[in-house]
């Protein structure tokens, strides 16, 4: 091995736990804890707007349109670096938490309202029929179908919420794409570490999806409707 | 058991029933015929308000209710009234996501609060009477469209309902397996449970009636016994109806 090789290789070695240690203190816990929250939110939200409250329907219709119309980053500045000019200040954490979480609140609404709705209406009148309220319809029937058909475009938002955490770089969290930021500046091999930083979020981001599948089966096992056929 | 005085219904400014008066006894069975676009299936689901009627009165056992303008139906009323009676569908509409005995367990749990080993036992009882206990654990994509409607019919028998009503119950299914769900629709009859059908299937209403009714264009245009109907209908329109159903070509 030649010099430039060697100190290559020290240093990806050097850095690979640092990097993986900043992914398990940050990256992972600010993505479980956005995409619960997120998903909680969603869900809320699309419940308002198939609801007939017209007011609420109009408070849901319009964070729904601030958050998926702003650019993530700028939501994250305007929470961390805004807000405390009106005395609101956030401990980096937490603001990238409620900024992630607004937005996986938003977008998801939106795939949880058009699972409900893709539900067949012979499915709400099966259960009218057989004496249920709207409610009991809702959480008995239609949610548990929609849960399915929601998986796979949730499961989509979680990976793009595991990618979109390193943008909490920005307002100061050491999360793993923050600590690649500060390696580099040491070293200065930005190839070789950015390069890193990016297998470590492939990796995260399979282990994480193979849950997918796992959900996946999970609803199969549970209905009738056994997917992958063609 | 069931009375429906003056009931019509408007989609928009298209008027679908234009006033029907009906009387639904207790232990019968009532066929209703017509072209397609009479307005039956309409009439049907009005009788358990999947559709809101728009004027006229409709009582179903003992529970009687009014609509016309300013007359805005409550909740409570509307759940009263349905849960006299049980629906049989013409797609089945059985719950994918749960199995066969859980489908006909979910009214009288969910909705009549009953106990979980008391439902389960009337479910398989009344599984047993449309012939299928074996399928108790199989979800319904695993069985043949006439398997679904009998469990269909079971689940609807589930909940104790004074009035069943079919729409369309053979409409969905292959030739081979209209039979089985007429013989437990005719086994019911025989029973004695009141029934309101809408169906094609005239050999069966000849046969299990005691009363039909032909609908045309949104209002009543015959009603008698089989016999009156089929051998000697006054109307010309009740014959040419009956002559095209015979003879389609």
């Amino acid at each position: 091995m030649d010099d430039r090789s060697a100190r290559l290789y020290h240093i990806f070695v050097e850095s690979f736990l640092p990097l993986l240690k900043a992914g398990v203190e940050f990256t992972i816990p600010l993505t479980l804890v956005s995409f619960f929250f997120g998903l909680l939110l969603a869900f809320l939200t699309a419940l308002v707007r198939l609801s007939p409250v017209t007011p609420l329907k109009l408070i849901a219709r319009f964070y729904v349109w601030i958050f998926r119309g702003t650019p993530l980053i700028v939501q994250l500045f305007i929470i961390f670096f805004g807000l405390p000019s009106i005395g609101l200040t956030l401990s980096p954490f937490l603001a990238a938490s409620i900024g992630f979480s607004l937005s996986v609140g938003a977008y998801g609404s939106e795939i949880i309202r058009a699972a409900i709705i893709s539900i067949p209406q012979g499915q709400w009148e099966a259960a009218y029929s057989i004496g249920m309220t709207k409610n009991q319809a809702l959480r008995r029937i239609i949610i548990p179908q929609a849960l399915k058909v929601s998986v796979p475009p949730l499961s989509n938002s979680f990976i793009s919420l595991i990618k979109d955490t390193s943008l909490a770089a920005s307002i100061t969290v050491t999360e793993m794409f923050q600590k690649a930021q500060q390696i580099t500046a040491r070293y200065y091999e930005p190839m070789l570490l950015y390069c890193e930083v990016a297998v470590i979020y492939l990796i995260f981001s399979t282990v994480l999806s193979s849950l997918q599948n796992r959900l996946e089966r999970h609803f199969d096992l549970h209905s009738s409707n056994k997917g992958s056929r063609l | 058991m069931i009375e429906i005085k003056q009931l019509e219904k408007a989609f928009g400014d298209h008027q679908v029933l234009k006033g029907i008066d009906l009387n639904i006894e207790k232990s019968k069975v009532m066929v209703i015929i017509g072209p397609s676009g009479s307005g039956k299936t309409t009439l049907l689901r009005c009788m358990n308000l999947l559709e809101m009627p728009t004027k006229g009165a409709l009582r179903v056992g003992d529970f009687q209710m009014t609509f016309g303008e300013g007359n805005v139906p409550k909740q409570k009323d509307i759940l009263s009234l349905r849960r006299k009676s049980g629906m049989v569908f013409q797609s089945y509409n059985l719950f994918p996501h749960k199995t066969v005995l859980q489908n006909i367990m979910e009214g009288p749990v969910i909705v009549q609060r009953k106990k979980q080993e008391e439902a389960e036992a009337r479910a398989l009882q009344l599984l047993d009477k449309v012939g299928l206990k074996e399928k108790a654990q199989a979800y319904p994509e695993q069985l043949s469209g006439g398997q679904q409607q009998r469990v269909g019919i079971a689940r609807a028998m589930a909940v104790n309902p004074e009035v069943l009503l079919f729409d369309e119950p053979t409409s969905a299914l292959d030739p081979e397996l209209v039979g089985e769900v007429l013989g437990v629709m005719k086994e019911l009859a025989l029973e004695g449970m009141t029934m309101v059908v809408v169906t094609h299937e005239m050999k069966f209403a000849s046969e299990v009636a005691d009363q039909i009714v032909l609908l045309d264009q949104g209002k009543i245009l015959e009603q008698g016994s089989p016999d009156d109907i089929f051998n000697h209908p006054k109307e010309e329109r009740t014959k040419s109806f009956l002559s095209r159903l015979i003879d389609p070509i």
